[in-house]
């Protein structure tokens, strides 16, 4: 037994090395919130927090709403139906993860908006008047709803995809024997017991549209979000700024609760003697046809068409024959950053899971929750927070060095790059966290009773009962950091070093001076890099149909 | 176990392809900028400045938080000069403390005081006007004033960006400084009630929707029409359908916000810092920053671009920028107050 507890120990140990590294730029948020902000919540209480906590909560709602109807109903569909272009859309779901929020705003208010495609090609019947008064304006809550949920349901796609592939059959077939029809087995058997998984990708769906700054700004959205900065920026209080985030983090953690409450005695882990996989149903003729256009909808509007606008565009402003070879070190500087963010936030997800999983006692239970916040602040808060520890770290390496009589080293982690890494993983661990806490709860505890009972240790019941169960769990998780990692825009900004710069902050460099297109060819690159891995990894996820 | 030999080793390798240190070296022919504007508009400056001393610029770019990052960076940090756009960012870097007076002859004799720090830490290297985008067909008015803008004659006539984006605070806090608290709340009010939608986009979309026909005029920073104009031949018909009017305040002039430059605290490469910042302001930055992003140039005797004079002769407001910089907040609290993005 002493392999076991030694495995328990490192998984401990990473645990709360994992929690404090998290903790950390939070505690330095709360700290700056201790400072006063003198008249900074009268006015945000008198003028802006009514409206903007609607408007929020319209905007969540909304988005996470369509999220999960997007997400989980073709979750369903390319899980449990065989289809004519299913092995396609298995691959093709995820790729709109791969277009920055941002971005598929601008594409869409360009097309929409007065004098874009959509009107032009309008105008070519109606007089252009009336398509411009007769047209709803895109750039509105409802606007901002449908442009930011095209492009996040592969959260829930793909959270609820690795639930769905491991529906034991012996569930839908007893619903099914006991006359349920297969309408009544998705509402009561399917989907509760995917709810865990629903849970986590609505959540993730709705930290980023909570946090995104871009695109609601430029839709005329005034999240919480927008008013932290605006009380940071215009009315220069950085503590008023860093309470607001404070407040946010604490409703946020207030949903999270009442989600958990909300399914306190459900039971969602399956004690099936064999899991066996449910066999998918053939449609063939029109329903095939019309159950491959469902899924293939929010795909051509969440990924094709700012594709084609990007590859357009790319063209016309002659940005491929004038090829900025820069690009090519930038794209390089993204994925390099990308996958080591990836790799760690996968180990340390998984070992404070698995802490948790082997000895679940109130402190490693805290360890799993901390290591989610990072995802429910702002990601320029969150660079904020970090600065502080990251560069007392460096500023303490010279300060040793100086002590020995060493030259300085100059600012180590952030000089190197490893403060965006970082960045990256406290930001995104909650993905993986996530993700692997839900595959846990579909894995029954006697699974590891049997294993022990057969003379395995922790670590060899870890290798060869839970990593290939949790597979489809960690494989998206991997796809959704690698991909959010790419298109992280302002933590990288503020803590990458000098001369540094990733395929999104070139981008941005075209964006703020107004002209997003010019970043065409960048933003195609994001694509470019998201579509192998995102392809690889589904492919590698699909499980194979039951037996018949 | 392989796969996490594998793991390891791929994690190692990335390790070392990570970006090479950069460490601040003491005056080895290096300048380090942190900057607020973007490097793809000002890396041709850079480029020229290397040119003409060989002193290699190293940048970083940011939208905000660089001043938190300097200060944390402390007695070690690298910055020497930090550009920035807005008298409102200028002033916020003074206040962190970050920065230290410039004292620079050149810099005292080339800007004019009105553009610069009486305790010289910053100083203004070009300017921008925020002006109107009027419809060709529709207005027929040549001169406006910016308190013309609540008349009733305009409503629903009027597009403009968040009344929270740093441009609009800027014009919304000189109104403030000039007609006090009161009559700007009445003013916003006024000009909220004139509004064709609610706001949102950027200074772009305001021409876009008055060549559409939702509004007769946007509000915009005049770099903005003049690259719409002349270098992106997609969004020229939104030029071409408006004509760019310099309005005034009442008995004074048009609103311009500066980009400046300030020198860091703990530079570590001070003459160098001191050097690029003498050269931004000579006559060859000047001339591409009139050039080739439509400013006006800070320095007397440089043309302004063809496209910027043909809207007419600036007649800069007096009020010192410094004043501008004063009345942020309150005209921040007032967009909120009055509901302006609602």
């Amino acid at each position: 037994m002493n392999r076991t507890t030694r495995a328990g120990r490192i998984a401990a140990a990473i645990a709360a090395a994992t929690a404090i590294l998290v903790a950390a730029p939070v505690i330095s948020i709360i700290a700056l919130a201790m400072q006063p902000a003198p008249d900074v919540w009268r006015h945000l209480i008198d003028y802006v927090l009514p409206l903007t906590i609607v408007d929020t909560a319209l905007l969540l709602g909304g988005v996470g709403a369509l999220a999960l109807l997007i997400g989980a109903g073709t979750a369903w569909l390319i899980s449990l139906y065989d289809f004519r272009g299913r092995q396609m859309l298995v691959w093709l779901m995820p790729l709109p993860l791969a277009v920055p929020t941002y971005m598929a705003a601008y594409v869409y208010v360009d097309l929409f908006e007065p004098l874009g495609l959509v009107h032009r090609t309008l105008a070519v019947w109606f007089p252009l008047r009336d398509v411009v008064l007769a047209l709803p304006n895109l750039r509105s809550l409802p606007g901002a709803i449908i442009v930011i949920a095209l492009v996040l349901y592969p959260y829930v796609y793909l959270s609820a995809r690795a639930m769905f592939q491991f529906q034991s059959a012996e569930f839908t077939e007893a619903a099914r024997t006991l006359g349920a029809n297969r309408w009544s087995v998705f509402w009561r058997v399917s989907l509760p017991m995917a709810r865990p998984a629903l849970a986590v990708g609505v959540a993730l769906v709705s930290l980023e549209t909570l946090n995104d700054i871009g695109a609601s700004e430029y839709l005329g959205v005034r999240t919480l979000t927008v008013s932290i900065f605006t009380t940071w920026l215009n009315r220069g209080s950085l503590a008023g700024a860093a309470q607001l985030s404070c407040f946010m983090l604490a409703i946020v953690a207030g949903l999270i609760a009442v989600e958990r409450y909300g399914r306190r005695n459900a039971t969602t882990e399956f004690s099936a003697e064999s899991p066996r996989l449910t066999r998918r149903t053939l449609l063939t003729g029109t329903k095939g046809w019309w159950t491959f256009a469902a899924c293939l909808v929010p795909v051509l509007f969440g990924f094709f068409v700012p594709l084609l606008f990007l590859v357009q565009q790319s063209f016309k402003r002659g940005l491929l024959s004038n090829f900025d070879m820069s690009l090519w070190r930038d794209a390089f500087n993204s994925v390099a950053f990308a996958t080591l963010a990836t790799l760690i936030a996968l180990l340390l997800g998984f070992a404070t899971i698995l802490a948790y999983r082997w000895r679940p006692n109130a402190l490693r239970s805290i360890a799993m929750n901390i290591s989610q916040t990072g995802y429910a602040l702002p990601g320029l808060v969150l660079a904020l927070g970090l600065l502080t520890p990251v560069l007392a770290i460096d500023n303490g390496l010279n300060t040793l060095a100086g002590w020995m009589g060493r030259s300085l080293p100059g600012l180590i982690v952030v000089g190197s790059g490893a403060a965006v890494v970082i960045a990256y993983v406290i930001r995104f661990l909650a993905v993986p966290t996530g993700f692997i806490k839900a595959g846990f709860e579909r894995i029954p505890r006697d699974y590891d009773d049997s294993a022990r009972a057969a003379g395995a240790g922790q670590a060899t019941t870890m290798r060869l009962i839970h990593l290939p169960l949790l597979r489809p769990a960690m494989l998206g998780a991997v796809i959704v950091v690698f991909v959010d990692c790419l298109k992280e825009l302002p933590a990288t900004l503020l803590l990458r070093p000098m001369n540094v710069e990733t395929l999104a902050t070139s981008i941005y460099q075209f964006a703020s001076r107004g002209s997003f297109e010019e970043g065409a060819l960048a933003a195609l690159l994001i694509i470019a890099a998201s579509i192998g891995p995102v392809a690889w990894l589904t492919r590698f996820s699909d499980m194979p149909s039951g037996p018949a | 176990m392989t796969k996490l030999r594998v793991f390891t080793a791929t994690a190692a390798l990335l390790c070392l392809t990570l970006p090479v240190v950069s460490t601040a070296s003491a005056d080895t022919g290096e300048v380090n900028v942190y900057t607020y504007r973007e490097t793809k508009l000002i890396q041709p400056l850079f480029d020229a400045f290397t040119k003409d001393t060989g002193i290699k610029v190293n940048v970083v770019s940011a939208s905000s938080g660089l001043e938190q990052r300097i200060k944390a960076e402390g007695t070690n940090s690298p910055a020497d000069v930090l550009l920035t756009v807005d008298i409102g960012r200028i002033d916020e870097a003074v206040q962190a403390g970050v920065t230290q007076p410039i004292k620079s002859e050149a810099i005292d004799k080339i800007v004019p005081a009105q553009y610069r720090d009486p305790d010289g830490h910053w100083a203004g290297i070009s300017m921008r006007a925020r002006v109107i985008y009027a419809s060709k067909d529709r207005v027929k008015q040549n001169a406006i004033t910016y308190e013309e803008l609540a008349d009733p004659k305009w409503k629903g006539k009027i597009c403009i960006r968040s009344g929270q984006h740093i441009y609009n605070n800027g014009l919304f806090a000189a109104y403030t400084a000039k007609h006090g608290e009161a009559k700007a709340e009445e003013w916003l009010r006024g000009v909220k009630a004139n509004l064709a939608q609610k706001p949102s986009g950027g200074d772009r979309e305001a021409a876009r929707d008055v060549a559409a026909g939702k509004c007769d005029i946007g509000i915009g920073n005049t770099y903005y029409w003049a690259l719409m104009m002349n270098n992106d031949p997609e969004k020229k018909p939104w030029a071409e359908a408006t004509r760019v009017i310099l309005p005034t305040f009442e008995g004074g002039g048009t609103h311009v916000n500066l980009s400046g430059v300030l020198l860091a605290k703990h530079a570590p490469n001070k003459a160098n810092g001191v050097k690029l910042i003498e050269w931004l302001a000579g006559e060859k930055a000047q001339q591409m920053y009139a050039d080739s992003n439509y400013e006006y140039p800070v320095r007397a005797g440089v043309a302004v671009n063809p496209t910027i004079a043909g809207y007419g002769k600036l007649n800069a407001d007096p009020l010192p920028i410094s004043k501008i910089a004063a009345g942020r907040k309150a005209a921040s609290t007032l967009v909120d107050k009055v509901g302006f993005d609602n």
